[in-house]
């Protein structure tokens, strides 16, 4: 801990670089947040002082849910998310709960495994996962990145979950042994009941992911109706050399309000999980 | 798998029969494959599959929509002989390079910014965290119009300053289109550094700090003495997850210079993305997606079997 003294080492140690990291981090936020209030008289006037709104308007706001499919990709957004984050967990935990607890040839194997699998990038596979999705005649469905995401999101939750579960003790699940449980039964009644943090740890990061999922997204669904909101948002409001700038802004702020909220919520655990996925492993 | 181990006298009782089957399913390795196994077909069919068809592409002439034919490593020699393809390489490693410093320096920074008492230090670990947490492609849209070239907001201040009309064109010269996407790249990614290392930070023993200032270590003298050393297997293993996703980066690329100006910032990723589903060759673009695999493949072993011990 580092022990500050006087107001002016306090402003140098801590506040200067506080603020310094606050505006570097906020200030796109801010700018899309002025931005999409801006009417476009304002927006494209360059003489005007461009870090306030003189004239705020909402006209962006209502253009992007009118003129637009924005509720659709946001509702595809959501879906595909919330299925993909259940399938993740409970995947990863079928991974976890034997790596974590039984004692079985191969586990090491299987554990070394899952984490590659984990940190294999995408750009590895989007070209054979793409000729693969249309052979199974998959395009434009959100099947197609409901079945992709868990890709990256199970070795990504089993890897999370099998770090929470070894911090879990053991006794109560011996007891329900001896008392003459199953091991299936031991599990699914006496220890996954204890694990809901290590849950909303993996399902936020889960969440998070599905959300912020692009490359898959783009090259699967190419049709407004299946869009999610990052590929709707630069396949539809870039038209061409036009830029929607005003609807632009107003959809990535709207796009990024779901996840911020769910964050906001969960950020103890959010942090939890950053740093046992990366410290413990 | 046999139920030898079963004391069962030739009997073939429904409910005897119904306990040896227990017992077959309790014992830990069944137990735990039968568990595994949906989880592994999966990942089987969805990852094993498509990288080992990957490879098998990247032997192919196979435009889309067509059979592919075997041309061994033609594909690849097209590359090596393809002066953008070394453009591409070069800019992925000067990327990968100077982004991951900047981030490991700057989030060291913040982490030792943030590790001291103020109010609110929950709210502002918070805010700082959402440059990570943000879907990248919304964000960079954002940086798209920061660094518009006609109304960015750097270029009006910079004007005002007295610097000559337009301003630097920030992603139509390829040195500063080059300097943006790093710098956007470091702006998500410190965060993660940042607050793992505040994590880290926080388990070193203040007994520790207590001890070097006994021992006459001055403030630089703890932080390298004892913080550094203490933090370094944390800082090895957040580098390398940052380093695997950042040399195979695409949506920060796609989303904001599309690798232009004339190739500039144009990366392994986004290359094998024209190629493949720009130009509809799938062979060629495979092969140049497997370009990065040795350089991955080094890094993605080394971090398993560092996580594995640690």
């Amino acid at each position: 801990m580092v022990t500050g003294h006087g107001p002016i080492e306090r402003l140098v140690r801590l506040w200067l670089p506080v603020g310094f990291f606050l505006v570097l981090a906020l200030f796109p936020f801010y700018w899309m947040a002025i931005t999409s209030l801006k009417p476009n008289a304002e927006l494209y006037n360059r003489r005007i002082m461009p870090l306030v709104v003189h004239n705020p308007t909402l006209k962006h706001y209502i253009d992007l849910l009118t003129e637009t499919s924005f509720l659709v990709w946001t509702w595809n957004t959501m879906l595909v998310a919330v299925v993909s984050t259940a399938i993740s967990l409970v995947l990863g935990v079928m991974l976890a709960y034997p790596l974590a607890r039984m004692r079985f040839a191969g586990a090491g194997l299987i554990a070394m495994t899952v984490a590659a699998v984990y940190l294999v990038p995408q750009p590895l596979l989007f070209i054979p996962l793409a000729d693969l999705i249309n052979r199974l005649d998959l395009g434009n469905t959100l099947t197609a990145v409901i079945l992709t995401y868990p890709t990256m999101l199970v070795p990504f939750c089993a890897w999370l979950l099998l770090g929470y579960f070894k911090t879990v003790p053991m006794e109560l699940e011996e007891a329900a042994r001896i008392d003459g449980a199953s091991r299936l039964q031991t599990m699914r009644r006496i220890f996954l009941p204890l694990c809901t943090p290590g849950f909303i740890s993996a399902g936020i990061f889960a969440f998070t992911l599905s959300q912020n999922e692009f490359l898959y997204a783009l090259i699967f669904l190419t049709q407004s109706a299946v869009r999610t909101v990052p590929v709707g948002v630069i396949a539809e409001l870039i038209r061409g050399d036009v830029f929607y700038w005003g609807q632009l802004m107003a959809g990535a702020l709207l796009g990024s309000i779901p996840v911020a909220i769910i964050y906001s919520f969960f950020v103890e655990h959010y942090v939890a999980g950053l740093t046992s996925g990366s410290v413990k492993g | 798998m046999s139920v030898r181990s079963e004391p069962l006298v030739g009997s073939a009782r429904p409910a005897r029969r119904a306990a040896s089957l227990g017992v077959w399913l309790d014992r830990q390795s069944v137990f735990s494959w039968l568990m595994m196994t949906p989880p592994l077909l999966f990942l089987a069919a969805l990852v094993g599959y498509p990288f080992c068809y990957g490879i098998l592409l990247s032997l192919q002439d196979r435009p889309v929509a067509h059979f592919g034919t075997f041309v061994g490593l033609k594909n690849f020699m097209t590359d090596f002989k393809d002066a953008i393809f070394w453009r591409v390489t070069l800019n992925t490693f000067v990327y990968t390079a100077i982004a991951t410093v900047l981030k490991m320096v700057g989030g060291l920074a913040l982490a030792l910014a943030m590790n001291q008492q103020f109010p609110m230090k929950n709210l502002v670990r918070a805010l700082m965290l959402l440059p990570f947490i943000v879907p990248t492609v919304l964000s960079t849209v954002a940086w798209m119009w920061i660094l518009d070239p006609a109304f960015s907001v750097f270029n009006w201040f910079l004007i005002a300053l007295g610097v000559p009309k337009p301003g630097p064109s920030w992603l139509g010269n390829p040195l500063l289109a080059m300097g943006s996407i790093i710098v956007i790249n470091t702006w998500r990614g410190l965060p993660f550094y940042g607050i793992t290392l505040l994590a880290g930070l926080q388990t070193v023993p203040p007994e520790l700090y207590e001890a070097a200032t006994i021992d006459g270590a001055g403030g630089w003298q703890r932080f390298r003495y004892v913080t550094l050393p203490l933090l370094q297997p944390i800082i090895l293993i957040v580098t390398l997850f940052s380093v695997i996703f950042t040399f195979a980066d695409f949506q920060l690329v796609y989303v904001l210079t599309h690798g232009g100006p004339q190739n500039a910032t144009q990366l392994f990723a986004t290359y094998a993305f024209d190629i493949a589903m720009g130009a509809g060759q799938l062979g060629l673009g495979a092969s140049v997606a497997l370009t990065m695999l040795p350089a991955l493949a080094l890094l993605i072993v080394a971090l398993t079997i560092y996580l594995r011990r640690g």
